[in-house]
């Protein structure tokens, strides 16, 4: 019986290519990842968004209206929805000028109770330190 | 002996970071160890059954074919991301494995190693 943290860090930009969105539907898919695994097995993720990946978090997206796919701001609520933790760098949003309530900061009106957390980089980094596999994005 | 993780995202033609990836796992069976590799996004290209063989492009259909029969080797592609481009199991070489996102997650559990190479 083991649970595996994983560490999904995303630093590229929302819609400029998809490697953002298949960071939080591969962090989302550890919600299904136990039927692969042994009774009592399971990984713990954990979301972060570092470096320009911090604008992933920003609200009002019009993703579905301009591209007519899902935007990030709804992935990001979903994974706060199923308890996922999402950690937005706090110096990286300061140097693109973003405050708390200009980002996603939690999933209430869909029944979210997790909110994200805004943290300075080096908790961002005892995280990687404490985290069995490091997932780039 | 070890299980290495390998996670791409990168195309077959346009990015030479696939041909990284095989060559990779082909080194790393080679010497022994376990090999999974998750191919999503463009890198499900690599599944796509009739490729053909022309100097200019990278060719890792064959390197492929000759690691499954190692049996050390399983090649996966995400489904959903395949399906989007039109790569559906009758389209996708023998041998491949097509599965949804928690299957990576599940081989990283047990692996020793992830090296996860994210899109471009």
């Amino acid at each position: 019986m083991a649970i595996k943290k994983l560490a999904f860090i995303v630093d590229k930009l929302p819609y400029k290519a998809e490697t953002s969105r298949l960071a939080f539907t591969h962090a989302i898919a550890s919600q299904t990842v136990e039927i692969y695994l042994e009774d009592g097995d399971n990984v713990e993720p954990v979301i972060a968004l570092i470096g320009d990946g911090v604008l992933n978090a920003v609200k009002d997206q019009k993703a579905l209206d301009i591209y007519g796919v899902t935007s990030l701001e709804m992935h990001m609520k979903n994974a706060l929805l199923l308890d996922l933790r999402v950690l937005v760098c706090k110096e990286d949003m300061e140097r693109l000028g973003l405050t708390e309530d200009k980002i996603v900061m939690d999933a209430e009106e869909i029944g979210g109770e997790l909110t994200t957390q805004i943290v300075p980089f080096d908790d961002i980094m005892k995280e990687i330190e404490t985290s069995d596999h490091v997932l780039y994005f | 002996m070890g299980k290495l993780t390998i996670g791409c995202f990168s195309s077959l033609v346009g990015s030479m970071t696939l041909d990284f990836a095989v060559k990779l796992a082909e080194a790393a069976v080679k010497k022994g160890h376990e090999v999974d590799l998750w191919l999503s996004s463009n890198g499900t290209m690599l599944g796509k059954k009739g490729q053909s063989k022309f100097r200019d492009y990278s060719y890792l259909a064959g390197t492929v074919e000759e690691l499954l029969k190692t049996g050390k080797f399983r090649i996966t592609n995400c489904e959903a991301c395949a399906k989007a481009r039109g790569i559906d199991k009758g389209d996708t070489m023998e041998g491949f494995g097509i599965h949804s996102m928690d299957w990576y997650l599940a081989s990283a559990f047990d692996a020793d190693k992830v090296i996860h190479i994210g899109g471009e």
